[in-house]
């Protein structure tokens, strides 16, 4: 029995001081922090961005910006949270950190292109940065042509380019990933041993290997045709700017399951852990992962009903669109059966997953609303659809994102944060979340467009009650940064396990060595076991 | 103007609006009710199991292949219902019935306009009767842009290059939204207008005072003239190109050996693009107008050539030919039919 | 099977190949992950492509009339000569991957400066073919002239022609400074018949960049040729 912890002597954070050291670590860990530090601007700024939209819309007039500013911040809002925040935030923090220790491995497969897939995002924002300190960009972040190719007086090639360039910081971690599990399990570490957090971001690989590089070319016709005056959707020359419709979207809809999958992945870490208990129907969450990968890349015309594609075409992509929504439905009904006979407890991390799991449910509901042709013409580029993928990507990605963030904090740095003001950020952020969004399913169904800088008076009310909201949740994602920031030098050391967790991450110290394990983990026989001992050892903590 | 309804919905003031509004609250209530099972087990779960003493652990409970299958298939069940209702929605709102009155809608950087086949245009506000079916045909002059009427339930792409439709047929008197619905730069969200829908008798009074320039028709035949579309399109069939009587919404057979449905898109290309689809057994000798004409002038060639075909309104051909023609750009043949 | 030279004891373990990364366990599993991790990525270059493929084989459908004009106006003769010179560097490059599986090093060394010569030759060839392309007025844009029928849509296809082709030249430039370090390393004798690897996978990559071009070169210079 131990009265208190200490931190390890050594550990991967200790292991070499300097800016050299850090900047050209080989360390999967090191090289997650840095991605966690990226991110964390980027997010920040996209947050700003978001702030400007919901301070305008406020009110019913465009009083507050010019309405080529609204429309710059909208777009720059998209742009930095889905390319610079989303898509790396759990692969690349949490994925990075834990993949190989989950596995019994030492690193990933490709520890310098983990370095390189870094850098390679902050050339990307680098170049966002230069179009935003030279006017910003105004396409929307789905970029249309011919607005972008031929309209636009903004800055699209910097941005287009930003955009291309961090795909590929994508495309390598994927890769890496990929390679890593397939090829770096510990002996004995069998597929149906894995935990499904490593399910979702193989799956989530795949995804971004595929998808990714479809954009990237997607991107570069834009590009050729803005920068040198080629025609390839210009309707004057016979182009198809719908052509340009089917290209981007082939990628950004399984983008948006890049985006979730690895929350899903870190739900089912986080549900085992507080329930004490093994995942129920653990081979239909790992399949349904693969299915959604799959599914994902078929039905990427539901963004489209409206274009001016064939009705034939728009009935195969609704049935099919229904076909991905089944596998998430299964995730959900698994995650709530194994809270049956559990033995639960609701730290910050699990409050997160509650949290997560009422948002995602009515995001997940929503998009059925969309899949249904009938009702989707109404509320194709509404605010129904805003607040449908706001529920996904920041009710669910983001809380999965920043739940994981509180589950291995301690594991990432050593340390303990403050309960309550973990608690008192999940709150703000799930009640805040509600008031910002849901309001906008209304605005949608009465016909608020997107994307508008100014709107009739009768939308006012909703508006300011969404603008309250968002106030609210700005301040429950601030919470956090406050007390992680702090736990860093006065957090109670955690030890290796304070959640009396399975998966073989907790079975070494906490922070690692560079190496992970000191001595070759042990695999189990099960995934997810919990034996009285186990969590009785967390409760030392 | 306004369109206040009741405050959670628009007024539904089309002959499809209320199968919309009860297809959305079929989904509500679905969505609701597995939403709110959910949410109670997970709370109710939450706390019949919280953990009673440190140490306690859950019990091992792998799965259950009957629960699985159970919790799949129903919710497949419901999709496909929610798909099939969905489908038939959908289907009603893009098949225009046979008998209806066009009108052309021109979006452009930031406003809509619309031309009445009588001659009257409009910008930004659109005058239609009560109680009949209203088709309309859309394109724009620039950007992406969408033209949606949110109480009529229905929108539908202006896409620059050809022309979309969408058809609705109003239940209410009144004055209801417009909405650009595609995002199209500055002033997007000024590119808002509306639909009047007035009683056949004031309708008719408004199209009678309106007009300046004859009808569509009439002013396209001035065009066909002037631009010298006469010189070779002679209706006997004796001049060079081939003669525009009777071919709106007939199949014919081009150079290359396939069939195209000869509908206002192809119109539409014929005049700007004329190499894309020469006619079998005529030369690529027409030049080519892009650039030339604008879209209101388009549409009104278009509606001059459309009198020569005075029975294609009243028969609209099947839809046949999209396998066999290639281009793809061609939506499917708005001269009615099934779509 | 071992010619793993005893390394130094710095990091008191068991001797291993110089070459083995520390978070290996085995030269097997490096040299699997290596070439895993290269098959992938040539995947996704099979997208990247892939997309613009996909633009150009649907408006070569609806525009096959002009797309086969335009095509009767590139060069037959260049762009077959190129065709056979990447086809030959391919060969070069397998005997270089081949040489270096035998422990040859001067072998590869040749055979490497072989493959790069081939590439820059094809790459000349290029630069000859769009220079004649500007002066004739077809590169799309402002300066485009064509008095066809055609021409409009003989825009889109010369935008593709630039575009694909110009992307190819890009990798295949990327590809021969590839080659160029593997070049030097091959001279340095840091390849041996128990490591080769990098060799391997530059030849995959350069293979990989030659099959495309064998897809580019039919569809762009070979449309309706026989009449």
């Amino acid at each position: 029995m131990l009265d208190t912890l200490k931190l390890p002597e050594h550990h991967y954070l200790n292991d070499g001081y300097g800016l050299k050291s850090w900047l050209l670590t080989k360390d999967h860990k090191r090289i997650a922090m840095m991605y966690l530090i990226s991110i964390s601007i980027m997010f920040a700024l996209g947050g700003f961005f978001a702030a400007g939209v919901r301070l305008e819309l406020m009110t019913p007039q465009g009083d507050l910006f010019l309405a080529d500013t609204y429309n710059k911040f909208f777009t720059m809002h998209g742009v930095v949270m889905v390319f610079f925040f989303l898509i790396p935030s759990t692969p690349a923090v949490l994925g990075n950190f834990l993949i190989p220790p989950m596995i019994g491995a030492k690193d990933l497969a490709f520890p310098r292109i983990n370095l390189l897939s870094l850098y390679i995002f902050w050339l990307g924002a680098a170049f966002f940065f230069y179009a935003l300190f030279s006017g910003g960009v105004d396409t929307g972040w789905t970029f249309y042509t011919p607005f972008s190719s031929f309209s636009s007086n903004t800055n699209v090639i910097p941005v287009a380019l930003g955009v291309f360039i961090s795909g590929f910081s994508s495309i390598l971690t994927g890769l890496n990933f990929i390679v890593t599990i397939h090829r770096m399990r510990a002996p004995g570490l069998t597929w149906f041993k894995l935990p499904l957090f490593v399910w979702a971001h193989y799956a989530t690989s795949l995804i971004q290997v595929l998808g990714t590089p479809v954009v990237a070319i997607t991107i570069i016709m834009v590009f050729v045709e803005r920068a040198f005056g080629f025609g390839i959707f210009d309707p004057v020359r016979g182009g198809d700017p719908v052509l340009f419709q089917h290209l981007f979207w082939f990628y950004s809809h399984p983008a948006v399951y890049i985006m979730i999958v690895p929350a899903l992945g870190v739900m089912s870490e986080l549900i085992s852990t507080f329930t004490r208990k093994t995942i129920f129907g653990y081979s239909f969450v790992a399949f349904s992962s693969l299915a959604i990968a799959v599914f994902g890349f078929i039905v990427w015309a539901h963004h489209m009903f409206v274009a001016g594609i064939s009705p034939y075409s728009a009935l195969v992509f609704s049935f099919l669109s229904f076909s991905v929504a089944i596998p998430s439905a299964v995730k959900v009904f698994n995650w709530t059966a194994t809270l049956w006979k559990g033995s639960i407890s609701f730290e910050p991390p699990m409050l997160y997953a509650y949290g997560f799991m009422g948002l995602f449910l009515v995001g997940g509901l929503t998009g059925l609303f969309l899949a249904t042709l009938g009702t989707d013409i109404h509320l194709h580029d509404t605010y129904f659809v805003v607040a449908h993928f706001h529920y996904i990507m920041v009710g669910g990605a983001i809380m999965g994102y920043i739940g994981g963030i509180h589950f291995w904090w301690p594991k990432m740095t050593g340390r303990m944060y403050s309960e309550f003001g973990a608690r008192m950020s999940a709150i703000l952020v799930f009640v805040g979340f509600n008031l910002t969004f849901f309001p906008q399913f209304i605005l949608g169904y009465m016909g608020m467009p997107r994307r508008y800088h100014a709107y009739p008076d009768e939308f006012q009310v909703l508006n300011i009650m969404s603008s309250a909201g968002a106030g609210v949740l700005g301040i429950g994602y601030l919470l956090p940064v406050i007390y992680l920031t702090y736990s860093l030098t006065r957090g109670k050391a955690a030890g290796p396990n304070p959640w009396g967790a399975s998966g073989l991450e907790w079975q070494t110290q906490s922070p690692p060595v560079t190496a992970n394990f000191t001595e070759p983990p042990v695999v189990p026989a099960e995934p997810y076991e919990y034996t009285p001992h186990v969590a009785r050892e967390a409760n030392l903590v | 103007m306004s369109s206040k309804g009741v405050p959670l919905f628009p007024e539904a003031a089309s002959t499809f609006a209320s199968n919309v509004d009860s297809l959305y609250l079929f989904i509500v209530a679905v969505s609701v009710f597995f939403g709110v099972a959910v949410i109670i087990a997970m709370v109710a779960f939450g706390i019949i199991f919280k953990q009673k003493k440190p140490g306690e652990v859950g019990e091992r409970i792998e799965g259950n292949l009957a629960l699985e299958l159970l919790w799949s298939i129903i919710p497949t069940i419901i999709s496909m219902v929610m798909f099939g209702w969905g489908a038939q929605a959908f289907f009603e709102m893009r098949v225009p019935p046979a008998e209806t009155m066009t009108v052309y809608a021109v979006g452009k950087q930031w406003m809509w306009k619309f031309q009445h086949p009588e001659g009257n245009r409009e910008i930004n506000e659109l005058h239609v009767p009560v109680g009949k079916a209203v088709k309309v045909l859309i394109t724009s002059e620039d950007v992406l842009h969408s033209l949606y009427f949110p109480s009529f339930r229905t929108k539908m792409d202006a896409i620059p290059g050809r022309y979309t439709q969408l058809w609705f047929e109003a239940t209410k008197t009144g004055t209801f939204h417009i909405f650009c619905t595609e995002y199209c730069g500055t002033n997007h969200s000024g590119m808002i207008g509306s639909v009047v829908v007035m009683e056949p008798m004031e309708y008719q009074t408004w199209l009678a005072g309106g007009s300046t320039g004859g009808t569509l028709a009439e002013r396209g035949e001035k065009l066909f003239s002037e631009l010298a579309c006469s010189t070779c399109h002679m209706d006997n069939g004796q001049g060079r190109g081939p003669s525009l009587v009777n071919i709106v919404g007939a199949t014919a057979e081009l150079a290359d050996g396939t069939t195209v449905v000869r509908d206002e898109n192809y119109l539409r290309e014929s005049i700007i693009n004329s190499q894309a689809k020469i006619l079998k057994g005529y030369q690529p000798l027409m030049p080519a107008f892009q650039g030339l004409i604008n879209e209101e002038n388009l549409v009104a060639l278009i509606e001059y050539v459309k009198t020569k075909s005075p029975a294609a309104k009243a028969t609209p051909p099947p839809a046949a030919a999209p396998a066999a023609t290639t281009d793809g750009m061609q939506t499917p043949a708005p001269t009615g039919g099934k779509n | 099977m071992s010619n793993a030279v005893a390394h130094a004891d710095a990091h008191g373990h068991a001797v291993h190949h110089p070459q083995l990364q520390h978070h290996f366990d085995t030269m097997q599993q490096q040299k699997e992950a290596s070439t895993f991790g290269m098959w992938l990525f040539l995947l996704t270059e099979v997208l990247f492509f892939g997309g613009i493929f996909f633009a150009y084989l649907l408006y070569r459908m609806w525009y096959f009339d002009a797309f086969a004009e335009a095509s009767r106006d590139l060069d037959l003769m260049l762009g077959g000569f190129n065709t056979v010179v990447l086809i030959g560097s391919s060969l070069t490059m397998a005997f270089a991957v081949r040489s270096a599986q035998t422990g040859s090093s001067s072998g590869t060394v040749r055979w490497l400066i072989l493959t790069m010569i081939l590439g820059a030759v094809f790459l000349g060839v290029k630069v000859v073919e769009y220079s004649h392309k500007f002066e004739v007025g077809h590169v799309p844009g402002p300066n485009f002239h064509s008095t066809s029928p055609w021409a409009a849509q003989e825009q889109i296809f010369y935008s593709l022609y630039f575009t694909m082709t110009g992307l190819h030249a890009v990798h295949m430039i990327v590809g021969i400074v590839i080659l160029a370090i593997i070049t030097r390393m091959a001279a340095q004798g840091k390849f041996n018949e128990s490591y080769h690897t990098p060799v391997e996978m530059t030849g995959l990559y350069w293979h990989f960049v030659d099959l495309v071009w064998i897809y580019l070169f039919p569809l762009l210079y070979l449309v309706e040729r026989h009449n």
